[in-house]
């Protein structure tokens, strides 16, 4: 039992204190039985906090630690390993989630929330006094990794995994590698075309040995967890005759790599389907990269003058995608400036709402400035309108530039600048039961810290699946994705909890109740003292506790979810 | 009259905390009143700490289930229906109404529909114990 036990509340920022009172959780638990410390502090997870902890844990003898801040999906493991720096085992340490749980869940009810906060870290000190010293179990991972999705970000991972001596499976839906990347011809910034960027690299994945390519194949089912999944793998046939084949491949980690959709303007959306000269950016950018006139055709017409509507599709007021796409200005504007390089006579007008071509692709806009193209802007209150009058299509806006003066433009072509969307093929979502943010792309654990981890343990997203990115961005997002797959499984073992069942022999009268219901035959039996009873053999016993409801004396129960524990948690939780 | 009542809910660490703290993420609200205790697996409630939050003051006990998510396999669905329905006699037993230990299936995706359920279920029994 716990009798000198430390309590850590977090602000996390203001996450947690804009609506959560702290200090007051704190002096609701200063004085709780076993309690000899308890400290609120701006970032637990900081530097100087986890110093701090570890001091406090020596000067202090501490024999447990709390720290009640975000979800332990985040911050359990950090604050075990700052237990551990203190020389206390690091499964004497208890988290409470008062970010998720309090603070953000009840961010409509401040008192509410602090009310909750504080018969959460009670609960969590009734858990601690329990908590003893555990050895994890360790067992071997699968050395490879499957990434799906062989778009540039599926195809840079598999590159990388593969340099760290990895073997890698690369698993691409379609029959042909690069997702929209290889579609693309020239493209911001360097101007090198995607079909031959996507070309370069797959040429080199095609030299390795250690890495596998499967197109026209998907992942129908996956079983297991970190460590040790098995994924079954349809390929298409892919002449007609061929059999369509089933394999099935057991890796340690997945690497995500879907990708994204286009977003599709609905019918009359700025005209979209309504006039046949108003078309999406894909459209425009594939129209002027296999043209080859001297002027710009499209459907047998002359184009001189082309609009641009901007954010069709992102940042959108009422619609549900209130992101920026992140790529869509500066592509256009580097279309643009090609269009006006190739072919004679183009003019372009931007109608945009405000300009986000951040970084280094400045120098795109100041280009196409540089160039003539006129820029005119609204706000989104008042988007422009697209029109047709005596046969000509129009494009009308409240310049905000010019003190709100409507300008009308003839356009040959109107282009709209779509956004990215999810991709409206969520199987391998649903299949990992991986979590989507309020953007409905692929959430992350933690969007600054843990940026292409997920909550499903070993499974990590690179690139557009997680959200709109140019390729520079996709590129990153995958390198780093592969490095923490590959982190999983790099040292052969993995660790897990050691929470294992654990029979009491005096209560035990050996009924086999508890043997017929664990699913992993970890349950045998002895003869103790000439009484037989229940054994667990904790190699094999997962932790489940499926054995412990059904023990008639009531004999068995979980390490960290004992009986004595929960009910303690209960009455704490109850109001004490 | 109230409008929280006190809710025990059971949730597991793989599956259901992941749509509980989403749920948190996504400031879908749900009364301060409900506070989760996590388990490895839903089979593994015992009918006891169901009965044990009822004598202590909770309105409703929600087992957040893994449903067929299980990391732990597939009878997990099964088992944990054997929990509920004893802890539904029990309940019958001592006079406490059955309809106050709820249970569904919650996979870490399922924020909105834990959301829904828990102020569904608040409504049932701020109508039958506090109206
Ligand atoms: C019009 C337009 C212009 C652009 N211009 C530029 C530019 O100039 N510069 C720039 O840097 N970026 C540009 N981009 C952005 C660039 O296209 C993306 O950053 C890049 O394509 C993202 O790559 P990805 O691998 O993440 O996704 P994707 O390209 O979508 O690739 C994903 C891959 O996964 C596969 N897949 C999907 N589901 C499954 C499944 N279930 N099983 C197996 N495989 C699956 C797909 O078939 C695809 O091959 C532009 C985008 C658009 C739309
Ligand atoms: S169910 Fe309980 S009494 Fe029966 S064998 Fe298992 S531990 Fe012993
Ligand atoms: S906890 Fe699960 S795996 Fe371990 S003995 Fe009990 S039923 Fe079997």
């Amino acid at each position: 039992m716990k009798e000198r036990i430390g309590v850590y509340i977090c602000h996390c920022g203001g996450n947690i204190s804009d609506y959560v009172d702290v200090e007051r959780v704190r002096q609701a638990v200063e004085n709780d039985r076993g309690v000899v410390l308890a400290k609120t502090t701006v970032f637990a997870c900081s530097d100087s906090n986890q110093n701090d902890m570890v001091d406090d844990i020596k000067k202090h003898n501490l024999d447990g630690v709390i720290v009640a801040s975000c979800s332990p999906k985040l911050h359990l493991a950090t604050f075990r390993s700052v237990t551990e720096r203190g020389d206390l085992n690091k499964y004497t340490y208890v988290h409470t989630n008062i970010r998720e749980q309090a603070s953000w869940a009840h961010s409509d009810d401040k008192i509410g929330a602090t009310e909750k906060a504080i018969l959460l870290v009670k609960a969590a000190i009734a858990k601690s006094r329990y908590a003893e010293p555990l050895y994890p179990n360790q067992f071997e991972a699968e050395k490879t990794i499957a990434v799906i999705g062989a778009g540039i970000s599926g195809m840079k991972a598999a590159v990388s995994l593969s340099d760290k001596n990895t073997s890698v499976i690369l698993i691409e839906k379609e029959n042909k590698v690069g997702g929209h990347t290889a579609t693309w011809g020239p493209l911001a910034m360097s101007d090198e075309k995607g079909s031959d960027l996507s070309h370069r690299i797959y040429s080199d994945l095609l030299q390795r040995d250690n890495v596998t390519v499967l197109t026209g194949s998907e992942v129908i089912s996956s079983k297991g967890s970190i460590g040790n999944f098995t994924l079954k793998v349809r390929k298409r046939a892919q002449q007609a005759g061929d059999p369509v084949e089933t394999m099935e491949f057991n890796v340690g980690s997945v690497v995500v790599a879907t990708g994204f959709d286009p977003y599709l303007p609905k019918a009359g959306e700025f005209g979209f389907s309504s006039y046949e000269n108003v078309i999406t950016l894909p459209d425009f950018k594939h129209l002027i990269d296999s043209f080859s006139g001297k002027y710009l055709e499209y459907r047998g017409k002359r184009i001189n003058r082309i609009a641009y509507i901007y954010c069709v599709g992102s940042r959108q007021v009422d619609g549900e995608n209130r992101y920026c796409s992140r790529y869509c200005c500066t592509s256009v504007i580097h279309a643009a400036i090609q269009a006006k390089k190739k072919f004679k006579e183009i003019y372009n007008f931007h109608f945009n709402r405000g300009i986000r071509t951040y970084g280094k692709q400045e120098l795109l806009y100041a280009e196409s400035l540089q160039q003539g193209d006129i820029y005119l802007q609204s706000f989104e209150d008042a988007p422009p309108q697209v029109y047709a009058e005596n046969g000509k299509t129009k494009v009308k806006i409240k310049d905000v530039l010019t003190k709100e003066k409507e300008l009308e433009i003839e356009a040959d072509l109107v282009v709209l600048v779509t956004g990215m969307v999810p991709r409206a093929d969520n199987s391998i979502g649903t299949m990992f039961k991986l979590p989507k943010g309020r953007d409905k792309f692929f959430n992350e654990v933690h969007m600054k810290l843990r940026p292409v981890e997920t909550v499903i343990d070993g499974i990590t997203i690179a690139g557009t699946c997680q959200g709109p990115k140019n390729i520079v961005e996709s590129v990153n997002s995958a390198l780093s994705a592969a490095a923490k797959s590959y982190s999983y499984i790099s040292k052969g073992m993995l660790e897990t909890e050691p929470i294992v069942a654990e029979v009491n022999t005096d209560l035990c009268a050996w009924c086999g109740k508890c043997a017929e219901a664990c699913p992993f035959d970890a349950i045998g039996q002895k003869d103790v003292n000439g009484k037989q009873v229940a054994v667990i053999n904790n190699s094999v016993c997962k932790g489940c506790g499926m054995c412990a409801p059904v023990c008639p004396p009531d004999a068995i129960n979980l390490i960290n979810y004992s009986s004595e524990e929960i009910m303690s948690m209960i009455e704490q939780l109850a109001g004490g | 009259m109230k409008k929280n009542a006190k809710i025990l809910v059971f949730s597991t660490e793989k599956i259901s905390d992941p749509a509980i703290d989403m749920a948190g993420l996504l400031k879908l609200h749900y009364p301060p009143t409900v506070y989760t205790i996590t388990v490895p697996c839903s089979s593994g409630i015992k009918p006891s700490w169901i009965l044990h939050a009822y004598e202590k003051g909770f309105d409703g006990v929600f087992i957040a289930a893994d449903g067929s998510d299980c990391v732990f396999g597939e009878s997990c669905t099964e088992k944990t229906g054997n929990v509920v329905s004893i802890t539904h006699d029990k309940m019958k037993g001592t006079g406490i109404d059955p309809a106050r230990l709820r249970m569904a299936a919650i996979c870490s995706v399922c924020s909105e529909s834990f959301v829904k359920q828990i102020r569904s279920f608040n409504d049932y029994l701020i109508k039958t114990l506090h109206a």
